[in-house]
């Protein structure tokens, strides 16, 4: 089985890629995505071998961009559509959660809507505005759509494939800040035998303390945890990948085991995934809680200037210090 | 109608021509066939020169106007039923039968609309149920059929949003190279004046163009979105918006079902052999409220409703009908029978239509299905059979 070194960005052109050759009925459409293969590359060279009917440059509008894939949709396309930047989303934003989301519980199952939303969102990257935002949530809310979320190369290339090939319409959250780190990727393996697009992975083990996160945030995750470990102290890091539907199964019973639960991320923390995280924990591990599930998360702020988006961002620190604060409870 | 496929180009047999009329840009006047006072005008120039014609034969003629009764007949029956409460809203058509039966007979077979949520003369002449909508008005599902088992999309209730759905819909026709022959695919996206103002009309007009979209925008301008009079909407007339965006518009005369039928035919032809998209702004008027929770008396004069009551789509097709003696006192009264016995049975079916089961809100979500919201539904049910054997 081939395993290649990949970058993040680079297992989603390849996962990109591999879905085009796989089903000649997928198509991708958004600003900027031929020629010159999106911003950040992402569909970088498939318009060059799959020509400007199955990739698509658009014309300059979000809700065009997502109208017309319905559209495409009924016609009995697969529609893959990029949204440049999470902040360009919203002129998208009615036909993703009026038309989009609902085609199929109007039609009661008569029409589907096999569409992938991409977005590359989130900060990080020293970026002017609107240009580094999570609206996670405003998705996740929203009955009808599934949101997926991928934090390495691995899952990337096939959470993207998995995610084409399902007939649910589903956004696609691509942490940008992480496009450029590099990891193993599995390139042979058949689709369906892949981790399940949506179930949550524990990706670090631990005993002491359960932290949750999801896209750019595991890697942070994942260093607090390494820190942690030098402290002789133990967390378990579990991936969440699907926010919805989201699957807590790993983390219910990691909270049962540790008791002590700390959820992180970069959107802001009035009702982000974190609020409905931390009820659904306190509901299902009330009995085996030390503490209060603990939240780590952007700020009820607009994305602030790039030059304090640090201080803005969850960091190793913060995740730690809520960690600390779960022992002092 | 819809059984011979008339030419829009036929001449006439029965017309008693008047003189040709010019309907070029910039000028009011309105592409024409039939006049209120059910005078039959041989042809009409549209601004870019076409010319148009649309001539049937008597039995065709009568197929038109049983569709233009039957209809108005059962629109009347839907506003009586949510007068009774037996339907929680309806969207009238009252006045716009003419643009929507004969665009609606101008489809082909192969040929798909997106309609909005008035479009009901239109799915009548697309041979469908005319029970199918009420099931959403009446509150007991939300519109739910398969739009390409009727080749008619699902109605659209957010304005304008159907447009960009057309336009992709369109676009891939284009890609499956189902265009540029007789039976090539074409698309029509129906919607009105106040839609004009959305962005999504205005992206679908952009995307149609760059991408030569095999699509008609049927624009049936009714005069008012709601309250707003059109003057709030556009300061030009609106078919001429196409030239902005490298297309051809043309205004037909909503009211007159021959003119509707040959300007949508001419433009459905030409989008199925691949000459790309076109607007037709179907200058109409919306004789009753905007829904059965309207009161139009708020906002526009009685005068006005009744200088269009004049232009009465189906009385000036029965002045014509009954001039050149196409159709008797015996039709008309065969088809006032046969719409009074279709409102009927149509009646008696909305009456019977079951509530849905409650747990039934949980269905269909997602195609494939979420544990969560099995979870939600089983605890959902378990609480509902908790009451099982109360009182309640």
């Amino acid at each position: 089985m081939a395993t290649e070194t990949l970058t993040l960005g680079k297992a989603l052109n390849t996962g990109l890629r591999k879905a085009l050759e796989n089903d000649p009925k997928v198509v991708i459409m958004g600003e900027d995505v031929g020629k010159l293969g999106g911003v950040f590359r992402i569909t970088d060279g498939l318009q060059k071998d799959f020509g400007d009917q199955r990739v698509i440059d658009t014309p300059l509008a979000e809700s065009g961009i997502i109208g017309t894939a319905v559209g495409l949709a009924i016609r009995g396309f697969r529609p893959v559509c990029e949204i440049q930047f999470d902040g360009f989303v919203y002129p998208a934003y009615d036909q993703i959660v009026s038309q989009v989301a609902k085609m199929h519980y109007r039609s009661q199952g008569k029409v589907r809507i096999p569409m992938v939303i991409r977005i590359p969102y989130g900060g990080g990257i020293g970026a002017v505005e609107h240009h580094s935002e999570s609206p996670e949530a405003y998705f996740s809310h929203t009955a009808g759509l599934k949101v997926v979320t991928c934090a390495n190369p691995q899952d990337a290339y096939w959470m993207i494939q998995q995610a084409i090939a399902s007939d649910d319409p589903i956004v696609f959250l691509e942490p940008k800040r992480r496009y450029w780190e590099k990891g193993p990727v599995e390139l042979d393996a058949p689709l369906a035998e892949a981790y399940p697009l949506h179930a949550s992975r524990v990706v670090r083990p631990g005993t002491d303390a359960t932290v949750l996160a999801y896209g750019p945030m595991v890697r942070t995750a994942l260093d607090a945890a390494t820190a942690a470990a030098e402290d002789g102290r133990e967390l378990e890091v579990i991936d969440l990948r699907t926010l919805s539907p989201l699957d807590l199964t790993a983390a219910y019973e990691s909270v049962k085991r540790t008791g002590r639960c700390v959820v992180v991320h970069e959107a802001p923390g009035n009702l982000g995934l974190g609020s409905e995280i931390a009820a659904r924990i306190t509901e299902e591990c009330f009995y085996s809680l030390e503490s209060p599930v603990l939240r780590v998360t952007g700020f009820d702020t607009p994305y602030p200037a790039a030059r304090v988006e640090e201080e803005y961002l969850p960091d190793l620190d913060r995740v730690l210090d809520a960690v600390d604060r779960t022992f002092g409870w | 109608m819809a059984k011979g496929d008339p030419g829009v180009t036929t001449r006439g047999r029965r017309a008693a021509p008047r003189s040709k009329r010019a309907a070029t840009a910039g000028d009011p006047e309105l592409v024409q066939l039939l006049t209120p006072e059910g005078e039959r005008i041989e042809s009409a120039i549209g601004p870019d020169g076409t010319e148009y014609r649309a001539d049937f034969t008597d039995e065709e003629y009568r197929g038109l106007y049983r569709d233009l009764v039957l209809v108005r007949k059962l629109d009347a029956e839907a506003t009586a039923l949510q007068r009774q409460g037996e339907l929680g809203l309806w969207a009238s058509l009252l006045g716009q039968e003419a643009a929507q039966v004969g665009s609606g007979r101008a489809l082909r077979t192969q040929d798909m609309a997106f309609p909005t949520y008035r479009e009901h003369g239109v799915l009548y002449c697309r041979g469908i149920d005319p029970i199918m909508p009420l099931g959403l008005f009446r509150g007991v599902d939300q519109g739910g059929w398969d739009p390409n088992e009727f080749k008619f999309n699902m109605y659209t209730i957010v304005i304008g949003a159907q447009t960009l759905h057309a336009t992709g819909y369109a676009m891939g026709v284009a890609m499956d190279g189902k265009t540029g022959s007789d039976d090539g695919e074409a698309v029509i996206a129906y919607f009105g004046d106040g839609a004009t103002s959305q962005g999504d009309v205005n992206e679908s007009f952009v995307w149609a163009s760059v991408f030569n979209a095999p699509l008609v925008f049927f624009c049936q301008n009714n005069q008012y979105a709601i309250s707003e009079p059109l003057e709030r909407q556009t300061r030009v007339p609106l078919y001429q918006r196409a030239g902005g965006f490298g297309f051809p518009g043309v205004r037909v005369d909503g009211n007159d079902v021959l003119a509707s039928y040959a300007v949508t035919r001419h433009a459905l032809d030409n989008a199925r052999h691949g000459q790309g998209p076109s607007l037709i702004e179907a200058y109409t008027y919306r004789m009753g409220a905007h829904t059965t929770s309207d009161d139009p008396t708020r906002y526009r004069i009685a005068s006005e409703v009744e200088a269009w009551q004049a232009k009465d789509p189906i009385a000036r097709m029965k002045a014509f009908l009954t001039r050149q003696q196409i159709a008797d006192e015996s039709f008309f009264a065969e088809v006032d029978e046969q719409a009074r016995a279709e409102s009927v049975h149509l009646r008696e079916r909305v009456l019977n239509m079951p509530n849905p089961e409650p747990v039934s809100m949980f269905d269909h979500v997602y195609p494939n299905g979420s544990p969560e919201l099995d979870e939600q539904r089983a605890q959902f049910a378990k609480y509902m059979e908790s009451f099982e054997g109360s009182a309640h």
